[in-house]
């Protein structure tokens, strides 16, 4: 047997039908998100892909149709910042020009990502009920939906979200820590061009990115404390815009809001087990992380592509896909790296968002250390490019 | 047809509840048997790569394997069996342990597979002339009394143009650490005396005996295992402990 269910069928499950599909499986999409239509107005969000996770997206046929809409990011600039004078230096650049793969990623529209991976995922069997009930047994999976559907397959896949129905019904419990942070997300129209340049700036109550649209536009994700988070999200837009307007700083010129305002708690919830038996978890049920960096969608296409490989693979040796131990082979190579992601983002966000004088000499220091050394300066820009560590084969471009 | 074939067509229902324990225990990852899970994975990149390059088959297609008759000597429970039957191959299993024989049975049909179990050796089905397009002989040859008339045999058992994957152990103080020190007694993948170490065969050796055969050696490749990632893969340079070859019968 060769179906293998997904349960949720957001970006991260739906690239993973389409892997599964070209790796000659047969998947089966349950309870999809419901695409935007093609040529909605934008509404605020966007990705930032790296480098490795476009090459994904290139395997997968799904590129072509997002590459025209997409703003490459030329430069990454991290500085320090404090309250009410913008960023400061030391400012760090990283220059996608030191590497030879090119820029380290690309900032692409929800509006635009959504349509084209539904595009991608024509033909694919979808349900639009949700899983009611899930059972296992030793040569299968069988889900029961909302109205009443019954379904059968090799494995059962939950990337059903961080609080995960597939999860909870499989036993697995997810370990969570609260930030006491918010996250105001908005985008804006501006005066000058960011030039390709994504920012970086940290300051004491939580970092802000301001990341590099096309047309003129940037993304900004800006982290604050839980009451200040709260009250900002409260203001109109025109007092909003004041407050955020010290944070940028003038290097952008004038600005203002496009599409809407968005407002969520900063929690980080990693899963105790990335498979268990015949289910496997993935993206944001499998671990949602502080997107200092934008790394939630990129770890879960980065699931989907190493579950894809290795039960892709496991069939061609004539296993079978959906047993346990094919499962377990994709959690030992995802733990490792997503438990190093989530530490390393946490460290690198506290660090960072820290007035302790101390580590604020010793983050000087280490951003003296990176401006001065090159072989430094790459090994950053290779890990936000996300073309480090053992990468499936879609991560490096090549098809299953 | 060799009769001990036969003797174990049929199995006793009481029998039943007591091999399909059996099965189960073959068959657990984590159980009795997990050192060849872990095994198998890379065991099977080996065997399906060999194949299909040797008969110009796709493994990207679906059932690559229809159409070719392939025997996997030393079955046990049918964890290269089964694969050989999903990707489409007509297989035939044969075990010295008779006991292997119902277990193996008991779950290639709880998978849906049709595989031909057989209580024989590869010297019986060569004389009642059976003949397969690839041959899976793995962790057998040490085990053998005679590993020069077993490989005759083998060959015997080829068609013209066939393939034979034959696994073994290297004889070197290495393999003796790890094969039999290692796998045996610190980490008890193995129970003790699984192994003879004097049994070992150096591939050089296992060249010279495959050619004697009548065969021509086209591949050897090893085995190694990865403690960083806990889990095999293989190697064209590390053939010191466990290692594999390739072998066709040209006419």
């Amino acid at each position: 047997m060769s179906r293998v269910l997904i349960a949720g069928g957001g970006l991260n499950g739906t690239a993973l039908a389409i892997a599964l599909r070209q790796g000659g499986l047969e998947p089966v999409l349950i309870d999809p998100v419901p695409a935007p239509d093609r040529g909605a107005p934008f509404d605020g969000r966007s990705y930032a892909l790296a480098h490795a996770n476009v090459r994904m997206l290139r395997a997968l046929g799904v590129w072509d149709a997002l590459e025209d809409g997409a703003q490459p990011i030329l430069r990454i600039v991290v500085a320090d910042g404090r309250p009410g004078t913008g960023a400061r230096g030391p400012v760090l650049t990283f220059d996608h020009a030191e590497i030879a793969e090119g820029p380290m990623g690309w900032m692409v529209e929800d509006r635009r990502l959504r349509p084209a991976l539904s595009d991608a995922a024509e033909g694919i069997e979808a349900h639009a009920s949700p899983v009611a009930e899930q059972s296992e047994g030793p040569s299968g999976v069988a889900v029961t939906l909302g109205d009443g559907t019954r379904l059968e397959g090799a494995a059962l896949v939950g990337a059903d979200g961080r609080a995960s129905g597939v999860a909870g019904r499989a036993g697995i419990a997810h370990a969570v820590t609260e930030y006491g942070q918010w996250s105001l997300t908005c985008a804006l129209s501006t005066e000058r061009d960011h030039e390709g340049t994504a920012w970086q700036v940290f300051y004491p109550e939580g970092p802000l990115a301001v990341l590099p649209l096309t047309e003129r536009r940037v993304g900004v994700v800006w982290t604050q404390s839980a009451a200040e988070g709260r009250r900002i999200d409260a203001l109109p837009d025109e007092a909003y815009l004041q407050a955020l307007h010290p944070v940028i700083g003038d290097y952008l010129g004038a600005f203002a809001l496009t599409g809407a305002r968005g407002a969520f708690p900063l929690v980080r919830s990693v899963a105790r087990d990335l498979a268990r038996g015949r289910t496997a978890l993935l993206g944001d049920a499998a671990h949602a992380v502080h997107p200092v960096a934008g790394q939630g969608l990129n770890a879960g296409l980065k699931d989907a592509a190493t579950l894809a490989e290795v039960m892709t693979d496991a069939r061609r040796r004539g296993q079978d896909p959906g047993a346990p131990d094919v499962l377990a082979a994709y959690a030992r190579w995802r733990r490792f790296d997503a438990a190093s992601l989530a530490v390393a983002t946490d460290g690198f966000a506290r660090l960072f968002s820290n007035d302790d004088p101390l580590l604020g000499g010793f983050r000087r220091a280490g951003l003296g250390l990176v401006a001065k050394v090159p072989a430094l300066r790459r090994a950053f820009i290779r890990e936000a490019a996300g073309l480090t560590g053992d990468l499936p084969r879609l991560l490096r471009g090549r098809p299953l | 047809m060799a009769d001990a074939a036969r003797a174990t067509d049929t199995i006793d229902p009481g029998e039943v509840e007591k091999f399909q324990a059996m099965a189960d225990e073959w068959w657990d990852p984590q159980g009795k048997f997990k050192p060849l899970h872990m095994m198998n994975p890379v065991r099977l990149s080996y065997v399906t790569e060999q194949i299909a390059a040797q008969h110009g088959r796709d493994l990207k297609s679906d059932r690559p394997f229809d159409g070719l008759r392939i025997l996997d000597i030393g079955c046990g429970g049918g964890l290269l069996s089964e694969p050989m039957a999903r990707l489409g191959a007509d297989v035939v299993g044969a075990d010295a342990a008779e006991r292997n024989i119902p277990v193996a049975r008991i779950h290639a049909e709880a998978s849906g597979l049709d595989i031909d179990y057989r209580h024989t050796t590869a010297e019986a089905l060569a004389e009642a002339g059976e003949r397969f397009d690839a041959i899976l002989n793995m962790e057998v040859v040490e085990h053998v009394a005679d590993p020069q008339g077993y490989l005759r045999a083998c060959h015997d058992l080829m068609r013209p143009g066939a393939v034979m994957c034959t696994s073994t152990l290297n004889r070197n103080p290495k393999s003796f650490a790890f094969g039999i020190v290692g796998a045996e007694w610190v980490m008890r993948w193995l129970p003790k005396g699984t192994h003879e170490w004097r049994k070992f065969i150096t591939p050089d050796e296992l060249f010279a005996m495959l050619r004697e055969a009548g065969l021509e050696p086209v591949d050897r490749t090893g085995f190694v295992f990865d403690f960083v990632r806990w889990s095999w893969s293989t190697s064209d340079r590390d053939l010191s402990v466990n290692y594999v070859t390739a072998a066709v019968r040209r006419a």
